[in-house]
């Protein structure tokens, strides 16, 4: 059929069913294209948020090895915080003490700690916030922590799969956007291309070309497809008024006050009188606060006061579940020690729905073992986008080679040949790059965490160029096995450059820094077997065993159809 | 048969089905999202909230239609028209609220 004759050529005759899924094929290869490469920087980047801090641990070697929290009597911590907390600021708009406790297991510790708000200057809407650090044993000030040295950390890198880098934050986000968007859409076409979802699960023709990437890509998409519907949706929801502004700036208009009367509308707003030490003794309702909760998910005293209301204090229990954003929280009155009703939570169902979005989005909610878990489906992303625009390539090379043009190079397939290898070789050797140069630049180098990045990006360049001046099976291969010894030998460069290397840290227990260097040692191996592996499949292949495409215009729906 | 025969018609109709799918349907998503926050029985703010939430899911099955559709012309229409009647219903609903 001609393209000429028919502009839509899906529409011929055929059912309805089939339509349907040769239009969502072509739609699912051409956003997954376009998008392709900025979501597989966004699936690398953001999959090692899921590690941020273990990653800054690494990446901040100064820092002392992991010690066991002693512990600790609740109520005589709160009774040194508030003594300090009297002493420093008598009358604040709020104080706030945080008891030692842990985050959704493993993810943060909090030390001991104090707050206070001083009462806003007129025409402000806060007050100066101050923290300081206390020493459990005598309720001293402790001094703020060696400074480590300056590095962009697992922030740093986690931070860029939504504001990349080099970029005004307001493109950088918007271009996440669109691609996020164009994701969403290569999910949902995609499911709809694929009427056996199962078979399709279980089918792997290995060492057959472009089938075998087709059915890598279908396994891989298939095993995490909630964790990618999840991810990309929740991703959109996190810069719901920039991508979807309409609702609010239309109903409440667009410059910032009115953006503020909106928040306010929708979080309700409190004023805040001032308040002092609380005269209600405070031992019975940490016991009510640890019957409710269980010992040690204790977080944080708050006492504050609403203007018009009288003085309270409110317990709040720690981040430990999908809830993370709203934890469950008590209610006393300042001075008669009585509970009070819990307060209705702020923006109803609406904002419940959104923080649990925003948790599941980040694992926040989960343990150890649960963000492995989302650590793995990030990988699975990776290896869903870095398969999927391969098979791109790889179609319409044999094609290309089966029409028997050799000889007249296309441009199309080159650009995307070249990007693919730059990308998906390429990036994770750059954020090796990234992980030696927080070890071999020099700890005094001025703008020391830009140059990490500049590094990572330096790499990456140079892979594009290498890329380019290889033949394309030679440039897979010697990327991937450069990757995997640029992996590998980050646990040795650490050894030769700190002491926090794995005969220290795992003697020591330390599992967060011995856990980093095994994990690259892993990443290492995984990329030697990907080198392996592509270096088989991407042998030269006889065109003419693939069938000549017949289609001009689409062959994916000639796959679709198999 | 080659992709040397795709048409410059044929270019320029994927490319006005593109701008109709993802601006037409930005469109018309946007002005359902203000209607959808408008009728959503919630408090307002948070109806806003709501809607704004929901729109990516609308504007995906938009821009999936849009392309489903075997006639770009009914696509161009649908949005153009589309986004005026949910405007001028979003204008009624906001105007006899504020009332």
């Amino acid at each position: 059929m001609s393209p000429q004759g028919r502009l839509w050529p899906f529409h011929g005759g055929g059912r309805m069913k089939e339509t349907l899924r040769q239009t969502m094929a072509w739609l699912h290869t051409w956003v997954g294209l376009v998008a392709g490469w900025v979501l597989f920087f966004v699936f690398v980047t953001g999959t090692t948020g899921y590690f941020q801090q273990e990653i800054t641990r690494w990446m901040e070697p100064e820092r002392p090895l992991e010690v066991a929290p002693a512990p600790y009597d609740s109520s005589e911590l709160v009774g040194l915080a508030m003594q300090r907390l009297e002493q420093v600021a008598p009358v604040a708009a709020s104080w706030s003490i945080t008891l030692p406790h842990q985050e959704a297991s493993g993810r943060g510790w909090n030390d001991f700690s104090i707050r206070w708000e001083e009462m806003p200057q007129p025409g402000h809407d806060f007050g100066a916030r101050t923290t300081e650090r206390l020493d459990p044993e005598t309720g001293a000030v402790l001094p703020p922590e060696a400074e480590p040295r300056d590095t962009a950390g697992g922030f740093g890198l986690y931070r860029m799969h939504y504001s990349l880098h080099y970029l005004p934050y307001d493109w950088a986000i918007r271009i996440v956007g669109i691609a996020t968007m164009l994701m969403l859409l290569a999910i949902v076409s995609g499911i709809v291309t694929h009427k056996k979802i199962i078979r399709d699960f279980f089918t792997f023709r290995p060492g057959k070309g472009q089938r075998s990437w087709l059915d890598a890509h279908n396994a891989v998409s298939v095993m995490a497809l909630p964790f990618f519907l999840m991810i990309t949706y929740t991703g959109l929801v996190f810069f719901l008024f920039q991508y979807m502004p309409a609702g609010r700036d239309m109903l409440y208009g667009t410059g910032d006050d009115s953006v503020d009367a909106y928040y306010e509308e929708l979080y309700g707003e409190h004023e805040h009188a001032a308040i002092g030490r609380p005269a209600a003794p405070i031992a019975p309702l940490l016991k009510q606060a640890e019957a409710a909760w269980g010992k040690g998910h204790l977080a944080s005293i708050a006492v504050e006061r609403h203007k018009g209301e009288e003085p309270e204090i409110v317990l709040s229990r720690a981040r430990i579940g999908l809830d993370y954003y709203i934890p469950p929280q008590l209610r006393f009155h300042a001075t008669t020690g009585a509970r009070l009703p819990a307060e209705p939570r702020a923006g109803g169902g609406t904002l419940a729905t959104a923080q649990v979005m925003y948790s599941l989005h980040e694992g926040h909610f989960t343990g150890i073992w649960g963000r492995w878990l989302y650590f793995a489906a990030g990988l699975l992303g990776c290896g869903m986008i870095g398969t999927g625009l391969t098979l791109w390539a790889v179609k319409r090379r044999l094609r290309h080679l089966s029409e028997g043009r050799e000889a007249d190079e296309h441009f199309g397939i080159r650009l995307v040949e070249v990007l693919n290898v730059a990308t998906i070789a390429g990036l994770p050797l750059a954020v090796a790059g990234f992980f030696w140069a927080n070890r071999l630049l020099p700890v005094a180098m001025l703008d020391r965490a830009a140059w990490e990045f500049h590094s990572l990006f330096a790499v990456w360049l140079g892979t594009l160029f290498y890329a380019l001046g290889r033949p394309l099976r030679r440039a897979w291969i010697e990327l991937l096995w450069a990757t995997s010894a640029a992996f590998a030998l980050i646990p040795v460069v650490n050894a030769l450059t700190t002491d926090r290397h794995l005969g220290v840290t795992l003697a020591h227990g330390d599992w967060v820094l011995a856990g980093f260097d095994l994990t690259m040692l892993g990443l290492g191996a995984a990329f030697a077997l990907t080198a392996v592996k592509v270096a088989r499949r991407l042998k030269p292949q006889v065109p003419a065993a693939e069938g000549a495409a017949t289609s001009s215009l689409e062959p994916a729906l000639k796959e679709s159809r198999a | 048969m080659s992709r040397r025969n795709i048409s410059a018609r044929y270019r320029w109709a994927v490319a006005s089905r593109a701008a109709a799918a993802f601006l037409g349907g930005y469109a018309l998503t946007s002005a359902a999202t203000i209607v959808l926050a408008l009728l959503w029985p919630v408090p307002k703010a948070q109806g806003v909230f709501a809607a704004s939430m929901l729109s990516f899911a609308l504007y995906a099955i938009v821009i999936l239609w849009a392309f489903h559709c075997p006639s770009v012309k009914r696509v161009w229409t649908v949005m153009l028209i589309g986004t005026a009647g949910l405007s001028a219903l979003a204008w009624l609903l906001n105007a006899g609220g504020a009332a």
